[in-house]
């Protein structure tokens, strides 16, 4: 089953994206995202995965062993860093909603419609 | 649409997406496969560029572009966040109380503090070298500091936090890594070129620019986080609205 | 002397150092002087970017970044390439930012203290996110700068803190497109899995030694959702209405005006450079997919527009509605589509942020955007009055601004495959430009009879808006009239000199040379092989725009005078209204819930009719 790793990512995409069209709760979907963003990570790093490498650093090891693909590895850091600072930018604007808004329910949020 | 209708659609486009998203995996080369091209390349120029961490030399080196927009990402969120979390009209500032700690996590966070913020500069200093690099390093060093929180209270923190210095210190993370991106262009070269001696392989002077770029984006992330979770703090324990008469609580 | 190459890293560097020297001189400096500097920042960008442009001529600027320079045709770097089409997008981004900045001037007079240099250096980090996208050759990157440019615009959407609405707007705009942004991310992370290159030449040249299935398709339908998301295509368009409504006037005029099209560019270029090799994406699935994607949002788009009374949700709706007949001419697949599009993106930009422009001097004067709510007030300012209906009659097409150049060509470049299409173009745009002129007979010419209040649907008014600016007693500060003014010429100008249509003729046949592309970013050049899309006003086209404006002056004048007719046809006229109404456009706007899980639910929709239309 040399496929099920790829699978794994495309199932921890949808179980975000589940939570986030079930929440109740807007800090909760704002988790959900950061699942569902997790998925591109198990993808990178399936991705790159070598059998039989190590990790890229060649502090005390010889040049020529083999390693897994630093690329993915250096794209997955990027998303990471990414990935929390948009997180933080949305709790903060959850944050303001409870204070305007009184709620974080979605169901309540009915300011935009139409 | 009412949130049954809502689960239907949604369950309706996932057993889509399921399909063919399997459909697709089947035709990817194998899990573990030996060909990977660019990263192949990326780690003889990594070992070309005497640096021994090959994803540092990648982020800071090979692809620095995207760490410049990484880091640009962090520095506009960390502005936008202080912009979004800033005290409204109506809202008014109640003093924290002085918390109540044990000695013993005092004590305990009096040796734990020193050494969190070594660990984090260690792990800044040798991001060419070995796992790590500014943007762990620099996450070390804010949660160090924050550390204070949890062995004293809000206050000791407030008091040994220079938001208005980290801010710019902030700022200047983000600036230095354009500044040393126009040494290139300055040395008759490309933009964000390494052109800096390259040291010994495995020294920790060695891989040129990395280790300075390392420590721009160190100090950035590690003065932004510590602004961002500033503005939350500030949030959680001290902004009031105009109606709650709560007068500050126990932090 | 800057060498031409240097200028495209410069283009994305300049911005960023502006927010940074912002930051920290935010804190001591006085307002004015902030104001001045920023200025000078995105004039320097203008400045810059012009170079590039005229260095560049109908050539390439290659840059690879750190020096990374192909050996063997291999590199480890990140390339950025500059074509007119990118440069041009640039430059536009960068001349509107320019617009913004003087037109927020005077805007959020009462800053908070200790932010005065937050709100432009947010605004320089988003320009360095727009031009970055817009020149980037490398499919990593680009979705690091989609991201700047995203997590920028949340910011800047929800600035207004202490009025309810922006806060939901931006977080419903932030939650969708980031998870727009992850799909882009599988997307790249399958390409790379099959190619093992992140470059869009480099991926192209891959990508040509495998047979399509399903696993191309999969990861093309991923990398363009994202696109398509901030491009805002039925059915990922949810977010942009409950976001570009809400956002301070200044940042409306650049999400509207340029953001949204970085969408359709990013698709055409992935797809161009990356997908429509030998063995890549079948062009006529293509063209029957996003065709149809593009009309749909098209009427979706003019449709809904039509049914607003809050200001800035019409012209939100508009933009939608235009966004769509980009993508629609853009998918066409032919050169003088491109071309079209071009024109139409270019002028556009000018229309629609200048209609946002006074919008905000009604916001700013009267502390409302509701259309029913400000019937009659406006009569005290003729001038902007006047700038309102131009605006409106430019966004119907009418001769000879570029809206209706662009407008013409891609209706003539469509028309030989697809007859109906000039037919969607026509009521598109005379919807929308019928909508904005009917809100601006009513409130600057207080036309026809007070509109109904009450209506027994969702609706959003625009009443009871948190004013932006504190003192509604002082003089309209000259850059709010000024830019409105400046903004509508350019406009004029594409459609009016023949210059840019040429430049941009060029623009698109160098655009839709995959070949030519490639080639450039390893160094080499390749001569054009099509031949250069005719672009020029014809009588079709100049009959086609005045269609269009004229229907939409009558739709504003039935509108407004229509329930004081008294005429046999106005009782079975108004009886087919409501019952279309009923059926159609209730349930339509019901669809626009504001509920974050909806807008997720249909984005999850969207992405597997797209992977079911794609790869069947």
């Amino acid at each position: 089953m040399t496929v099920l790793p790829f699978l794994t990512a495309g199932w921890i995409f949808l179980a975000g994206v589940y939570g986030m069209v079930t929440s109740r709760d807007i800090v909760h979907a704002v988790g959900c995202l950061a699942v569902a963003q997790s998925s591109t990570y198990v993808l990178l790093l399936t991705v790159g995965y070598r059998r039989g490498g190590i990790a890229p650093y060649f502090t005390d090891t010889p040049l020529r062993t083999r390693t897994v693909d630093p690329v993915v590895q250096a794209l997955a850091l990027t998303d990471v860093v990414v990935g929390a600072t948009v997180t933080a930018l949305l709790l903060a604007l959850a944050i303001q909603i409870r204070k305007r808004h009184g709620t974080v329910d979605p169901d309540a949020l009915t300011g935009l419609r139409g | 649409m009412s949130r049954s209708a809502r689960i239907r659609l949604f369950w309706a486009a996932a057993v889509v997406f399921a399909v063919v998203y399997t459909l697709a995996c089947t035709g990817l080369p194998h899990f573990g496969t030996t060909v990977h091209p660019y990263g192949s390349r990326a780690v003889a120029a990594s070992l070309r560029q005497r640096t021994a961490n090959v994803v540092s030399s990648i982020n800071f080196d090979q692809r620095a572009l995207d760490t410049l927009g990484e880091e640009s990402i962090l520095f506009a969120s960390v502005l936008g966040t202080t912009a979004l979390l800033r005290h409204a009209r109506d809202e008014r500032v109640g003093r924290p109380r002085a918390g109540r700690v044990l000695p013993s996590t005092r004590l305990l966070g009096l040796v734990m503090v020193p050494l969190t913020l070594l660990t984090g500069v260690y792990i800044v200093a040798h991001g060419q070298l070995s796992p790590g690099g500014g943007f762990q390093g620099g996450v070390i060093l804010a949660t160090g500091l924050h550390m204070v929180y949890v062995a004293a209270d809000y206050l000791v923190l407030k008091r040994i936090r220079p938001l208005g210095v980290l801010d710019v210190a902030d700022a200047c993370g983000a600036g230095a890594f354009v500044a040393l991106g126009f040494a290139g262009l300055i040395a008759g070269a490309a933009f964000l070129q390494n052109v800096l001696p390259l040291g010994t392989f495995g020294e920790i002077s060695s891989g040129g620019l990395v280790p300075l770029l390392n420590a721009a984006v160190g100090i950035e992330v590690g003065s932004g986080i510590i602004v961002l979770l500033a503005s939350f703090l500030d949030q959680a324990v001290e902004v009031r609205s105009e109606t709650d008469s709560g007068s500050g609580e126990r932090t | 002397m800057v060498r031409t190459a240097d200028l495209l890293p410069l283009a994305v560097a300049v911005p960023l150092l502006g927010a940074v020297v912002l930051v920290i001189t935010g804190r001591r400096l006085p307002r004015p002087a902030i104001d001045a500097l920023v200025t000078v920042w995105a004039a320097l960008e203008v400045a810059g970017l012009v170079l590039l442009w005229l260095r560049t001529g109908d050539g390439h600027s290659v840059s690879w970044l750190g020096g990374w320079t192909p050996v063997h045709g291999e590199s480890v770097g990140i390339v950025l390439v500059g074509d007119r089409i990118g440069i041009g997008l640039a430059l536009l981004t960068s001349a509107l930012v320019l617009a913004v900045v003087v037109y927020s001037w005077r805007y959020f007079d009462e800053p908070p203290v200790a932010h005065a240099g937050t709100f432009p250096a947010l605004l320089l980090l988003f320009e360095a996110g727009m031009v970055g996208f817009a020149l980037t050759g490398d499919l990593f990157d680009t979705f690091v700068f989609f991201e700047l440019m995203g997590a920028v615009a949340y910011a800047l959407t929800g600035y207004r803190i202490e009025d309810p609405r922006p806060v939901q707007g931006a977080l419903v705009f932030g939650v969708v497109n980031s998870l727009g942004a992850y799909c882009s991310l599988l997307g790249i992370g399958l390409v790379y899995a099959r190619t093992g290159e992140l470059g869009f030449a480099q991926i192209g040249v891959q990508l040509t030694r495998h047979r399509p299935d399903a696993l191309l398709s999969v990861a093309f339908v991923l990398i363009v959702t994202g696109l398509l998301v901030k491009a805002a295509v039925v059915p990922l368009h949810f977010w942009l209405p409950d976001a570009h409504s809400v956002a301070p006037t200044p940042v409306c005029m650049l999400l509207s005006g340029v953001m949204v099209e970085f969408g359709v560019y990013g698709v055409a270029r992935v797809y161009w450079v990356v997908f429509s090799g030998p063995h890549g994406i079948a062009e006529p699935h293509l063209r029957a997919t996003f065709v149809t994607a593009g009309v749909l949002t098209a009427l979706v788009g003019a449709v809904m527009c039509w049914q607003q009374r809050h200001l800035k949700r019409l012209l939100a709706f508009s933009t939608i509605g235009h966004v769509g007949l980009f993508l629609a001419g853009v998918a066409l697949l032919t050169p003088a589509g491109t071309a079209g599009v071009a024109l139409y993106v270019a002028a556009h930009a000018g229309v629609k942020a200048a209609l946002f422009a006074t919008t905000g001097v009604l916001l700013d004067r009267f502390g409302s955007v509701d259309e029913h709510g400000l019937y009659r007030r406006g009569r005290e300012l003729p001038f902007v009055g006047a700038l309102f209906t131009v605006g409106g009659l430019a966004l119907a097409g009418l001769p000879p601004f570029g809206t209706g150049l662009g407008k013409a060509v891609v209706e003539h470049s469509g028309q030989e495959r697809l007859p109906w299409l000039p037919a969607v173009f026509v009521f598109v745009s005379a919807l929308t430009g019928g909508a904005v002129l009917r809100a601006g007979v009513r409130i600057f010419a207080g036309a026809g009879p007070r509109p109904r209040e009450r209506y027994a649907g969702p609706e959003t008014t625009g009443g009871g808006e948190e004013p932006e600016i504190r003192d509604p007693r002082r003089r309209i500060p000259v850059p709010m009239l000024a830019v409105p003014a400046v903004l509508l010429a350019p406009a004029l100008a594409v459609g009016l000199l023949p210059g840019p249509g040429v430049a941009l003729a060029h623009a698109a046949r160098q655009f839709t040379d995959r070949t030519a592309y490639t080639a450039a970013a390893f160094g080499h050049h390749v001569g054009p092989s099509a031949p250069v899309p005719d672009v020029g006003w014809n009588t079709e086209g100049v009959l086609l725009g005045l269609v269009s404006t004229v229907m939409a002056v009558l739709f504003a004048a039935v509108a407004v005078w229509g329930p004081v007719l008294r005429s046999p046809l106005v009782g079975p006229v108004t009886a087919v209204c409501e019952g279309v109404g009923r059926r159609v456009i209730v349930p339509l706007r019901r669809l626009h819930s504001g509920h974050l899980g909806d807008y997720v639910a249909w984005l999850a929709v969207g992405v597997a009719v797209l992977l079911v239309a794609m790869t069947v």
